[in-house]
């Protein structure tokens, strides 16, 4: 098994974040896991992005060329990352900010309105929690639990209220993302 | 948390936090991309343990600044990225020539020039070839994960005290910005616990006086130390060759490939296997020594060789040192800070594999 995926988003979205979390549970669960931020020239403002591999064997390159999975945070992400996803991937995207329509086909795309169910929740910057809530129930590459755990181990150095309200993004956001697939298994049938 | 030691480590973090539990002293640096995060990371954790860490004025005086330190007897560390470590070649020509114990990392870029800030592998010749003047070596450590980047870093410190002399680590900028898990294997060791080193200059007092110099005028005493110098590479040349070796047996195609090209060569090599090719990796750890002598035996037997490198082709030049005219030695390399893809490589190992079978 060799499970990857690409993070993106603006910079300042919290998606090199949520690379952390994915590969810290990943590592917890004594899986390989290699964990990899785009570097460059970068401006602020601008884009970020991260990617994460997660094996039971040693994992050669972390850079990804072809993604099992994309969660993308806003336009510019879906539009650079469509393309290479492979087929039968998913992507799982921000609709709150992401208004463009897939360009592809034999991909999966999973709709969740990160922004605004964390803005529901009372804080609009655990966007990028919601949907690594919604990626967890999507890709199911590791536990929910080793999830919550690891956001927890990420994020919880600073402040614990944070992590209360962190684990409840996430939980929102794999419960949003379950009855998304919920509704796709029941229309393929 | 099942295992307490383990640790998701960024590349550059594994180096910084090897050196804090080797018992380094001193770090030095001057910031370049793509290897800031090492000094950011030795900024803070060289405070929180009361240690000495400089932003020097330039590279120039980093690498002046560790030959000093290390003249006092402390485990001392810089590290700069290709153009940098350019400018401390004189400076690790004295360290080498002085008999001096210091680890320089190189978190290598595209070049030449100021290049770009992507990984590459094109300093090799550099790090290998002595870098700068004189008859002298540096031993010269590639890691190809986090993990090798934390034990590795370890390794150089205790080879530099051993043999007094430096050790280079080359890593590039893949290693250095990602993440992996990371166990501490080690004992953590404070400065003031090191033996005493018995040459050091820190002060004469109810001793007779000591001289570290690098100014031989005298042409005996200057061949004498240049012959003491080639007795010691001798020494390292037959203690401390490291390599390692994926699927050889039975293999007709030897790829060859150090650190990160080394990581997609693994991938590749896999899927050739799986398609049942003969073809194996040959991974050398150490690139200097670097092991010739395992190469011209594997030569018995295999005849191909290919040369799998992010440069145009410089290990290369090892690799036939190595088999002597034994076996065909073949090429790949993507230079520039383009790293190439498993698929890429699979792609041109194939097409060199069936032309052997082809011609046999």
């Amino acid at each position: 098994m060799l499970v990857k995926t690409v993070f993106a988003g603006f910079g300042g979205q919290g998606v090199l974040l949520m690379g952390v979390c994915v590969a810290t549970a990943a590592m917890n669960e004594d899986k390989f896991v290699t964990y990899m931020p785009s570097y460059g020239a970068e401006v602020r403002g601008g884009t970020a992005n991260c990617t994460v591999s997660i094996s039971t064997d040693e994992i050669s390159s972390p850079i990804a060329s072809s993604p099992n999975y994309v969660v993308a945070m806003n336009n510019p992400s879906l539009l650079r990352f469509q393309h290479i996803i492979k087929p039968g991937g998913y992507i799982v995207t921000n609709s709150s900010l992401v208004n463009v329509e897939l360009g592809r086909s034999g991909v999966t795309q999973i709709q969740v309105p990160g922004s605004d169910i964390a803005e529901e929740l009372g804080a609009m910057r655990s966007a990028n929690m919601v949907m690594l809530g919604a990626y967890a129930a999507v890709s199911n590459v590791v536990s929910f639990q080793s999830l919550i755990d690891a956001v927890g181990e990420v994020t919880g150095k600073k402040k614990k209220e944070l992590v209360e309200f962190n684990i409840k993004a996430i939980k929102a956001g794999h419960d949003y993302a379950k009855e998304q697939i919920k509704k796709f298994a029941s229309i393929e049938a | 948390m099942k295992n307490k030691e383990k640790r998701l480590m960024r590349g550059s973090e594994a180096i910084g936090e090897a050196a804090v539990r080797a018992g380094c002293a001193c770090y030095f640096g001057y910031p370049i991309t793509p290897q800031n995060e090492l000094t950011e990371y030795m900024a803070r954790r060289m405070m929180e343990t009361g240690r000495v860490f400089l932003q020097s004025e330039s590279e120039i005086a980093a690498i002046n600044m560790s030959l000093g330190a290390a003249s006092t007897g402390v485990r001392v560390m810089t590290s700069s990225s290709s153009p940098g470590i350019s400018l401390k070649q004189e400076g690790i020509s004295f360290i080498a020539a002085m008999e001096l114990p210091c680890v320089i990392v190189n978190i290598v870029r595209g070049g030449p020039g100021l290049g770009n800030i992507a990984p590459a592998q094109s300093d090799y010749f550099q790090a290998t070839r002595g870098g700068g003047h004189g008859d002298y070596r540096t031993i010269v450590l590639a890691p190809g994960s986090v993990q090798e980047l934390y034990d590795l870093t370890r390794k150089s410190f205790e080879l530099a005290d051993e043999y007094r002399t430096p050790v280079l680590l080359l890593a590039d900028g893949m290693l250095g910005q990602m993440m992996e898990p990371v166990v501490f294997n080690d004992k953590e060791i404070l400065p003031e616990q090191l033996p005493d080193k018995p040459w050091t200059v820190k002060g004469a007092k109810d001793r007779p006086s000591r001289f570290i110099r690098s100014l031989l005028l005298d042409v005996d005493v200057e061949e004498e130390q240049n012959w003491r110098l080639y007795r010691k590479y001798q020494r390292i040349e037959r203690r401390e060759i490291r390599h390692e070796e994926y699927y050889m047996k039975g293999a007709e195609l030897a790829i060859v490939a150090y650190g990160t090209a080394a990581r997609i060569a693994k991938a590749a090599v896999k899927r050739c296997v799986e398609k049942n090719m003969r073809v194996g990796l040959i991974r050398p750890i150490s690139l200097w020594p670097f092991p010739y002598e395992h190469i011209y035996k594997t030569a018995e037997t295999v005849k191909h060789f290919m040369s799998f490198e992010m440069s145009t082709g410089q290990m290369i030049e090892d690799v036939q040192l190595g088999v002597k005219g034994r076996a065909e030695v073949l090429m790949y390399g993507r230079p520039g800070g383009v790293v190439p893809t498993p698929a890429e490589l699979f792609r041109v190992i194939s097409r060199a594999y069936n032309k052997i079978a082809r011609e046999k």
